[in-house]
């Protein structure tokens, strides 16, 4: 009971916040209500058992990424107001319909085959520790891993190149 | 009443639904790259509802090279939209119309 | 828990590794070298791609697995590495004195340029979505950055953001598919998930939901229609160096991907897939030929064109089989060399910033410029699809693998679009030859890097032309095993 009470609260916030986020005209108010949506997020993965990457989750999205939005849009002074919806109105339409479309398939989809009985998480069993995600890391998921230290490299040389004023 | 698997699929389809229209509907650059991070969210979501599910930890580590990428996509992003605004004063998109559709 | 037999795996990736190492001793490097010496580092990137393509080569008929089952070293995965280094390099020589001109000479434009690479060589690698996903991103976001290069540029900063925008939205439907068929097989490696669909026939809707959302990154990715919206903008801003590139390396390594994805573990549910291939190819071929006939810009026509070319491309993979694969694999060869020659006149004839691209520009090049007209008649007539070049025999290939498999109609669509195709590659041709110089006529500037390419894509689209059989046989050794 309890479970649920928390489930339906976090995802009450992170529904809200990420309308919040696609509705608000001010960039500043958006990435607020995104950070919002994180947190609640990250509450459910500690729900999930998966401490861990909820961990991660606040630290390096809602600490580091949402930081760096906030740095820029405020750079560049972005917090005046939008025009909000101004793409043309077909788009508009079009990707609502398939965004709805979308949903309720995936909706009818997940009732269906998972089932009412299905067990939203295993108690007990904790595969979201730091340990056991540190042992796959290293193990089975090397490879992955180097790729990504070079995926974050290219990254790096990359924003430095777009970003820095004079590079020579 | 228990929380299954397909509560947490519903919704994280919901969040992935709403950052997929946001980016339809919004203009601003660094309005669609947020509706873009709330549809990785959803993924993430996702993913975590499986593995937790299975009891697998593969899963959360997909989780953890999304996190990796988003931050780099980010990072390679707002350079981009910097590198802009100094040329143009907008991240507008409606007003970037040097080339046509 | 190191690989116990990490000799083996060390040799399974080291091509990566050599590329990997060579971009990483570039970078350093350019701290030493001065202003104006970047040719030299342009010249250690172009002998590490060499290196890598010599491993490449020298790996060819194996078949090692490494890391767990995550990265395969086979023909296929080497046919398509063997093609992106030789993009590579072709591509560098592309860049150098253009990067001059455009006051862009910079290192970290090679270091890039290698990093898209490695992510395009360890998609065809890939045997685990998670490798998969991580190469595309490698590539995508070097890629990124290299459209948005010349970065004072404001048709540059557009291309890199629309493409950028327009990749990280598809990485997130590439994503999501990935989740729900992580969830409905247990696996993200492709060999695992075969085996769950085996043992399981149903593997339920949420499955298929999460194959169609794949699907639609993939597509995406190869910049199908109706999923092309802004890809003649990101190619006709980026440098045109990385329009070449982009139009044949990561649309290459986006197949190389979608192919093993959808023929290894999917090949039960083929059928049910090739409707939907079918639809996608047949919208791409017509929408891609009709749009790029009404383009006055030789850039833009050409990144029509290449949407086209990915439309051809998905007549192959409808097919399937055999025959299929190894269709494909010489139709991306045949029209990489194609391009990339094509865009080494562009080059030839540009000038500085976005000058020199009109295609009413072309009149009287056969008068003015003779080679170059002439090697650009060889390439439209390729890209068209006529003997005896590259582009006809790769049509050939893959519409004989389409009417062996059986879809009639979907040749038949193929030929109607390559005729209408003719209409604006053969444009150009006529253009040069039947009409006179414009007053301030297009004199170009010979450079030795786009002349080289041009040699090798000219001496390689009249090779493959002309004497198909031998790397018709090679595309056939590397169709993978199930």
């Amino acid at each position: 009971m309890f479970t649920a009470f928390v489930f339906y609260l976090f995802a009450a916030v992170a529904l809200a916040g990420a309308l919040f986020v696609v509705l608000q005209r001010n960039p500043v108010y958006s990435a607020l209500a995104l950070i919002l949506t994180l947190f609640a997020v990250s509450g459910l993965f500690f729900l999930l058992n998966t401490p861990f990457i909820g961990i991660l989750q606040i630290l390096v999205y809602a600490g580091a990424i949402m930081v760096l939005y906030l740095f820029v849009i405020m750079l560049l002074n972005l917090s005046r107001e939008e025009s909000i919806l101004r793409a043309h109105r077909l788009q508009r339409v079009v990707g609502t319909l398939l965004g709805g479309l979308l949903l309720v398939v995936v909706a009818a989809v997940a009732i269906r085959q998972a089932g009412p009985g299905a067990p939203g998480s295993v108690p007990g069993a904790a595969p979201g520790t730091a340990e056991a995600v540190g042992r796959a890391l290293f193990s089975d998921f090397l490879f992955p891993f180097e790729m990504a230290s070079i995926l974050l490299l290219a990254a790096i040389v990359g924003a430095i190149v777009m970003a820095k004023e004079d590079l020579r | 009443m228990t929380i299954t698997l397909s509560h947490y699929l519903v919704l994280a389809a919901a969040l992935f639904v709403i950052g997929l229209v946001g980016v339809f509907i919004r203009r601003n650059a660094i309005t669609i790259l947020m509706c873009i991070e709330l549809m990785l969210n959803a993924v993430n979501l996702t993913f975590i509802a499986f593995a937790s599910h299975m009891n697998a930890v593969d899963g959360l580590i997909f989780v953890f090279f999304v996190i990796t990428v988003a931050a780099a996509e980010v990072a390679v992003g707002l350079a981009i939209v910097i590198a802009l605004f100094r040329n143009r004063d907008t991240v507008n998109l409606d007003e970037l119309n040097l080339m046509r559709w | 828990m190191p690989d116990p037999n990490w000799s083996q795996a060390l040799r399974t990736v080291a091509p990566e590794l050599t590329l990997t190492i060579v971009a990483l001793i570039v970078l350093v490097l350019d701290l030493v070298a001065g202003r104006g010496r970047k040719g030299a580092l342009a010249a250690i990137a172009v002998v590490g791609t060499l290196l890598a393509l010599g491993w490449s080569v020298s790996l060819w008929g194996e078949r090692l697995v490494a890391y767990g089952g995550m990265v395969v070293a086979d023909n296929y995965s080497l046919f398509f590495n063997i093609a992106f280094l030789a993009i590579t390099v072709l591509t560098i020589l592309l860049s150098t004195s253009y990067l001059r001109r455009e006051e862009a000479d910079l290192s970290e434009y090679y270091v890039l340029l290698l990093f898209c690479t490695l992510g395009m060589m360890l998609m065809a690698k890939g045997l685990d979505l998670i490798v998969i996903f991580l190469g595309l991103e490698i590539l995508s976001i070097s890629n990124y950055v290299l459209a948005g290069f010349l970065r004072t540029r404001l048709q540059s900063n557009e291309s890199a953001l629309k493409y950028f925008l327009l990749g990280s939205f598809s990485s997130a439907f590439f994503l999501y598919g990935i989740a729900l068929i992580y969830g409905t097989t247990g696996s993200t490696n492709l060999g695992r998930i075969a085996q769950a669909l085996q043992a399981n026939r149903d593997p339920g809707p949420l499955f298929q939901v999460g194959m169609a959302l794949l699907l639609v990154g993939f597509a995406f990715k190869v910049a199908s229609v109706p999923f092309h919206m802004w890809t003649p903008d990101a190619y006709e801003g980026a440098p045109t160096p990385i329009t070449a590139y982009m139009s044949v390396g990561p649309k290459a390594a986006a197949f190389a991907a979608f192919l093993r994805v959808f023929s290894q573990p999917l090949a039960a549910m083929q059928g049910e897939w090739a409707v939907v291939l079918w639809v996608l190819a047949a919208l791409t071929m017509t929408v891609g030929n009709v749009v790029a006939i009404a383009q006055p810009n030789i850039k833009r026509m050409l990144a029509y064109s290449s949407i086209a070319h990915a439309g051809y491309l998905l007549v192959p993979m409808v097919a399937s089989g055999e025959l299929g694969t190894s269709s494909l694999l010489f139709y991306v060869l045949a029209y990489a060399f194609t391009t990339l020659g094509a865009f080494a006149v562009v080059i030839l004839l540009s000038r500085k910033g976005e000058a020199g691209y009109e295609i009413a520009g072309y009149a009287g090049l056969g008068y003015t410029h003779p080679v170059l007209a002439l090697a650009m008649t060889l390439f439209m007539l390729s890209l068209g699809g006529i003997p005896p070049t590259a582009g006809f025999v790769a049509k050939f290939y893959i519409f004989s693998a389409a009417v062996k498999a059986g879809y009639i109609w979907l040749t038949v669509i193929g030929v109607l679009t390559s005729a209408v195709s003719l209409y604006y590659y053969l444009r150009i041709v006529v253009l040069m030859y039947m009409r006179e110089p414009a007053e301030e006529s297009s004199a170009a500037t010979l450079t030795a890097g786009p002349l080289v390419t041009l040699a090798i894509a000219a001496f390689a689209v009249l090779l493959m032309g002309l004497f198909p059989g031998s790397i018709f046989t090679l595309a056939q050794s590397s169709v993978f095993g199930l």
